[in-house]
């Protein structure tokens, strides 16, 4: 039956759910911490080392403090508007994980469970779908403000993202011609049978150029230095935040860093095997062992991630808006659509 | 034109290369760049756990200084207050009663004395004028306070602590720039 849902199902999805999202906040809340520590690191500082050992308390801290202090809603803004907008990146922001394969099935209670809330066929296009709708959450809240910087930011921040989702779905469709598919869960499983203990197999072999465009496009999605200029602080007071506080700004600044932790995980998922440990033969250990080698292998593989997009960060200086959008416009399109016809060709030529 | 120093460079502006257009090159040595930042050592010290030493010629808080059995050694000669350039000084003399001889170590001492740390410049000049070692400047600083008054230091803030009765707080107090033997 195609619809045959038990209450067994709905329970087991919820809890994933539960899981999936309470650990990807728990992910940005320490990526905030690590944060500052890379950037204490890469400066010649300490970071934050006060509350706990290592300052593993601090996102407590400043979630805390976010959460204690005024909540001003300025007279002049459209307040509707102005609170659906943090609501809107949010949920935008945590929609995505939902169809990502964190694994591969658990057996538990008798029951085989998949690691992935939904095993939807059309997984990317989904992905694309609710992070283009991010977009949404900073121009509605921008626009909301009633201020000249917010809208300012605001709108650099649409213009970038649609300028970079251009050349980032452009790149993708390089490599959904080398997959065959839109399904996450079967691009992961292509990538496990490769040699030299599966990495051959991993599709940033087959797509560097293809992985490059990627990155760069998804470090300027996720709004980040040195595509920062939405929140250019020099420029732009706080960009398309400034007239937040409390915790519509928390959850702003938080789903940035959830962006960031999803994005990672899109790209180990598509270019760097997802759940596949390389080295590591599954079908020797039990199933729920092997999940769990996978679980670890995603978390691996995003948390260097995490680590990649902190140390650019603290590495680049922001664009200037001309160079963004020539960068975006008259290079990475090109290069896009130029990987995409060679994808195609090579693609040609060998399955003939 | 001509330069002033030889430190002037010209700028360059020829057009970049293709390797300079491609930007992942020097995107690339600059990450390296902050990379090696990883391993270099961190200046800051962590300062309430971790404190660096004074130097040894460090002026700070002044200490009235007491004898061995805890008599103190000020007599209010008021040689302190005349070498006192920023005139920070100022003291009332009084007469030994029979019976505080355990108290003060001569026949007169100092019934007040204070020191307005507003004024005090830290010279040190009233240690170097002190016959008696009664005075001199330790290692702390003078702590931060709300209201003018609380920093005009009276006898009991600058006095040492009893040698005998608080050894340990004497000796804390005491500090690398007290003479070891105090003469009489």
């Amino acid at each position: 039956m195609l619809l045959a849902i038990s209450l067994a199902l709905i329970i087991e999805k919820f809890i994933l759910i539960a899981v999936i999202v309470s650990v990807s906040l728990v992910v940005a809340m320490y990526a905030t911490w690590g944060e500052r520590k890379v950037a204490a690191i890469l400066q010649d500082r300490r970071g934050p080392n006060r509350a706990g050992p290592f300052g593993i308390l601090q996102p407590l801290a400043d979630g805390l403090k976010l959460f204690f202090k005024e909540e001003i809603i300025p007279n002049f803004s459209s307040k509707f508007l102005f609170v659906l907008g943090p609501a809107l990146a949010m949920l935008t922001a945590t929609m995505t994980s939902a169809v990502i394969p964190w694994g591969d099935k658990v057996e538990l209670f008798g029951r085989e469970i998949s690691l992935q809330i939904a095993d939807v066929n059309i997984g990317i296009l989904y992905v694309f779908g609710v992070v283009s709708l991010g977009v949404y959450g900073i121009m509605i809240g921008s626009w909301a403000s009633n201020n000249k910087f917010s809208l300012m930011g605001g709108l650099r921040a649409a213009s970038q993202i649609i300028s970079y989702e251009l050349a980032m779905g452009i790149s993708l469709i390089a490599l959904l011609m080398i997959t065959g598919t839109l399904n996450l869960k079967e691009i992961v499983v292509q990538q496990q049978q490769g040699g030299w203990g599966g990495l051959l197999g991993w599709n940033i072999i087959k797509q560097p150029l293809g992985f490059l465009i990627f990155l760069i496009c998804a470090f300027a999605e996720c709004n980040r230095t040195p595509f920062d200029l939405a929140e250019a602080e020099n420029e732009l007071i706080g960009g398309y935040h400034t007239e937040y506080s409390s915790m519509k700004l928390g959850f702003f600044l938080f789903s940035e860093y959830i962006n960031m932790f999803i994005s990672s995980v899109i790209m180990s998922t598509l270019y760097f095997g997802g759940y596949d440990m390389p080295f590591v033969d599954e079908s020797a250990f039990s199933p729920n062992i092997a999940a769990l080698i996978g679980v670890a292998a995603v978390m691996i593989k995003a948390v260097l991630f995490l680590l990649f997009f902190m140390w650019v960060r603290w590495t680049i200086p922001r664009f200037r808006y001309d160079q963004l959008m020539r960068l975006g416009w008259k290079i990475l399109i090109p290069l896009a659509l130029a990987n995409m016809l060679a994808t195609g060709a090579a693609i040609l030529y060998f399955n003939k | 034109m001509q330069a002033l120093t030889n430190r002037a460079k010209a700028v360059d502006r020829r057009p970049m290369s293709i390797w300079e257009k491609m930007y992942l090159p020097a995107i690339a040595k600059g990450m390296m760049i902050t990379l090696s930042h990883v391993v270099k050592k961190r200046p800051t010290i962590n300062y309430p756990e971790k404190q660096r030493p004074f130097s040894p010629v460090f002026r700070g808080l002044h200490i009235l200084n007491r004898d061995a059995e805890g008599r103190e050694n000020c007599t209010a000669c008021g040689l302190c207050a005349v070498a006192c350039p920023a005139e920070a000084i100022t003291m009332e003399a009084a007469e030994r009663q029979p019976g505080e001889e355990n108290l003060y170590r001569e026949e007169k001492y100092a019934a007040r004395y204070e020191i307005n740390m507003l004024r005090c410049i830290f010279c040190g000049l009233c240690e170097e004028a002190c016959p008696k070692d009664a005075i001199y400047l330790s290692e702390t600083f003078t702590p931060a306070d709300y209201q003018r008054k609380q920093f005009i230091y009276g006898k009991k803030d600058l006095l040492i602590p009893h040698p005998l009765q608080e050894p340990e707080a004497y000796k804390k107090a005491l500090g690398n720039r007290a003479k070891k033997e105090t003469v009489n």
